[in-house]
């Protein structure tokens, strides 16, 4: 029996309407994440990669109710909070937390640094003046911050500085999960590891689960212990991510991983070059999407056909689906036809 | 300059700098770099070291009126672009020298079709008809491996995908066979497997036109990939130069180390702390003569009073000596 997760996701989809004409009569359904299901346990960091467009920052603003889900579940810790209301989530926000990709927008440009992370005190009615002071002082130490700069405003501070507010920002209320849209990509190259160290450290220090989403797979790689990949709203491979990069099973996988560039200009590898883009979630294939995307010969048995994560190997999911997995692993995983 | 020159582009102690509130910003100071004809020089570092700008002052493309240059030479196939008339740079960009810039949706006209923006390179520099300009335009559409390019000539730019449209500029930078392309950043803005894409298809371009490539970029996946030879630059110099198999195997300077160390690979172990470079890229506004790689470190010593020399440490590798950041 393993550990309760701190997060359950199951069958989750977030569909946006897309609507036209005179009266924006609905038309179809963007289908941004269409069925995922994950678990992220306590202390535990799941990372999730995917390129632009296949609903990574969806589903990590759904878990977090900032969006509402059009159908599934999401269950954090014993509380379902799939459907909850503003009023019920108000008191459960102070658990799960978001950092965004671009720091220069999540901040508010006239609130100085103290007001932007005094606010989760105020609007949870937490601590008097003088603690919340305190309190503040103690945030801004604890990620790296002077505290002179309580008194400042979010532009006079360069990026990796104004993504140190925003984490101090999201540790205020000591949540259990945090979200972490995309934490460093608009930042440079030494920049980048202040932050993941920071991020490396806080978790230790305070046993958080993380939802770390980036499209930067070393990344991803360096900060997470199970690592799931999506495309096209759906996950197509999960596992440890010591396994995803040692043993891909998924089609997609590979090709992300080799697409990797290498900094050993010896070690130039052969690159699985894929053809075309992602398609759009307004009208995708009626089967295996990345078996279309590639034109597998076996795209035509998978329409209709249940392409579900399944495990392969211990801990190690990956989607039952002919046109992307090797002959070998799609015995073992073929769904047993009707007598 | 006497006979055939040794190298396709030379520059030497390009000093840029831009008019600002704050006064006259040194972004470029005292760069210099060969390229060697049919390879690629890349650019590497943070934003604000001075790459993007080193190349504009190149085809002389500086926001006006602020951008100024105020020294060196620019030497291409022998003559000195700095010195060349307005009307005489205007056919060498676009023309000799192509560029590729990194947002394909803003080097591309909304409100044109793909075909009349290719076609209008044709006809601007090899004066010929309207419908020669259109074929050639969509011969180089299939040049870069665009698929139905005669359907996608009538597009608009927002019609087709961030890939797509990069493959766009792509054409538009080859239209007239350029011997050298500057690149700015062609694959930031794209998915790592359409970046992979579009770094095969630039390779293979550049051995079927034997053109030489500069490429400007942050990521060194990227340079390690591609690039023949590399420059580093730190506060709008160079901090260090050589081939890439050099560079990544025996890295000399502080700076290009730190870069080198700071980035996870997937050879990293999980989770352990990343060696760091403390403090912020350095700001041009405080400008002192002294190393700037030393003024980040928050280092007093000799090398942050006079600017260090910049010496050829074994063959073809280049090094800013100073004190502290290098130590043979």
């Amino acid at each position: 029996m393993t550990a309760l997760p701190l997060l359950s996701v199951s069958r989750l989809c977030v569909h946006f309407p897309v609507r036209a004409g005179i009266m924006l009569r609905q038309t179809g359904a963007v289908r941004a994440v269409d069925g995922v299901s994950l678990e992220i346990a306590p202390g535990e960091t799941l990372g999730l990669v995917g390129e632009s467009g296949c609903g990574k920052t969806t589903l990590g603003k759904a878990v977090v109710r900032l969006l509402k889900p059009t159908s599934g579940s999401i269950r954090f810790d014993t509380t379902d909070i799939t459907l909850a209301n503003q009023r019920t989530l108000r008191p459960l926000r102070r658990n799960f937390q978001m950092i965004f990709q671009d720091p220069a927008e999540s901040l508010d440009p006239r609130m100085s640094v103290r007001s932007i992370i005094e606010e989760p005190f105020i609007i949870h009615g937490i601590g008097s003046r003088a603690e919340r002071v305190r309190r503040v002082d103690a945030l801004l130490d604890r990620v790296g911050l002077p505290s002179s700069a309580a008194e400042r405003y979010s532009f006079e501070f360069s990026g990796g500085q104004r993504q140190r507010i925003g984490i101090a920002r999201s540790l205020a209320l000591k949540p259990k999960l945090i979200v972490c849209d995309e934490p460093v990509s608009a930042l440079d190259v030494s920049i980048q590891s202040q932050i993941l160290n920071l991020l490396v450290e806080l978790q230790k220090d305070f046993g958080l689960s993380y939802l770390f989403i980036a499209h930067d797979l070393s990344v991803v790689k360096h900060v997470s212990d199970r690592v799931a990949v999506m495309y096209l709203g759906k996950i197509v491979e999960v596992a440890t991510a010591e396994a995803i990069y040692r043993d891909p099973r998924h089609a997609y996988t590979k090709a992300l991983l080799s697409a990797i560039p290498s900094t050993d200009p010896a070690a130039r590898r052969a690159k699985i070059l894929l053809e075309g883009d992602v398609p759009s979630p307004i009208d995708p294939p009626a089967g295996s999407a990345f078996g279309h995307r590639i034109h597998h010969p076996r795209y035509g048995e998978t329409i209709g056909m249940d392409l579900a994560l399944t495990e392969i190997e211990a801990g190690h999911f990956v989607a039952a689906d002919p046109c992307c997995i090797t002959e070998d692993d799609w015995r073992k995983v073929r769904p047993v036809p009707h007598a | 300059m006497n006979g055939v020159p040794e190298y396709i582009l030379k520059v030497d102690k390009l000093i840029t700098s831009f008019e600002t509130d704050r006064g006259l910003l040194r972004a470029v100071d005292q760069v210099s770099f060969t390229v060697t004809e049919g390879k690629t020089v890349g650019i590497v570092g943070e934003s604000g070291c001075g790459k993007s700008v080193t190349a504009m002052s190149i085809i002389r493309l500086l926001p006006q009126p602020a951008g100024r240059i105020l020294g060196g030479h620019v030497y291409f196939k022998g003559r000195d672009l700095l010195r060349a008339t307005d009307s005489e740079i205007r056919k060498v960009r676009g023309g000799d020298i192509g560029v590729i810039f990194q947002e394909p949706m803003s080097a591309l006209n909304p409100v044109h079709r793909i075909g009349r923006q290719i076609s209008e390179v044709f006809r601007l520099h090899k004066k010929i008809s309207k419908s020669d300009a259109w074929d050639a335009a969509t011969e180089m559409l299939k040049l870069v491996r665009i698929p139905a390019p005669e359907k996608r000539m009538m597009d608009y730019p927002h019609h087709l995908s961030g890939g797509m449209r990069q493959r766009i500029v792509i054409a538009l930078a080859l239209a007239c066979r350029p011997s050298l392309v500057i690149a700015d950043e062609p694959t930031t803005a794209l998915d790592v497997t359409v970046q992979a894409q579009i770094l095969d298809l630039m390779e293979r371009l550049q051995s079927e036109m034997k053109m030489s490539i500069i490429l400007i970029t942050h990521d060194l996946g990227v340079i390690a990939e591609t690039c023949d030879e590399v420059v580093v630059m730190y506060a709008g110099r160079v901090v260090e130069r050589a081939s890439a198999e050099e560079l990544f195997a025996h890295p000399l300077h502080a700076y290009t180390r730190g870069l080198l160390h700071s980035i996870p690979t997937l050879e990293t172990p999980s989770k352990s702390i990343l060696r760091t470079i403390p403090g912020m890229v350095a700001s041009l506004a405080d400008h002192t003569p002294g190393c700037r790689f030393c003024q980040r470190m928050g280092r007093s010593s000799a090398g942050s009073r006079e600017r260090p020399g910049f010496a050829e440490v074994s063959p073809g590798h280049w090094v800013e000596t100073c004190p502290e950041c290098y130590k043979p």
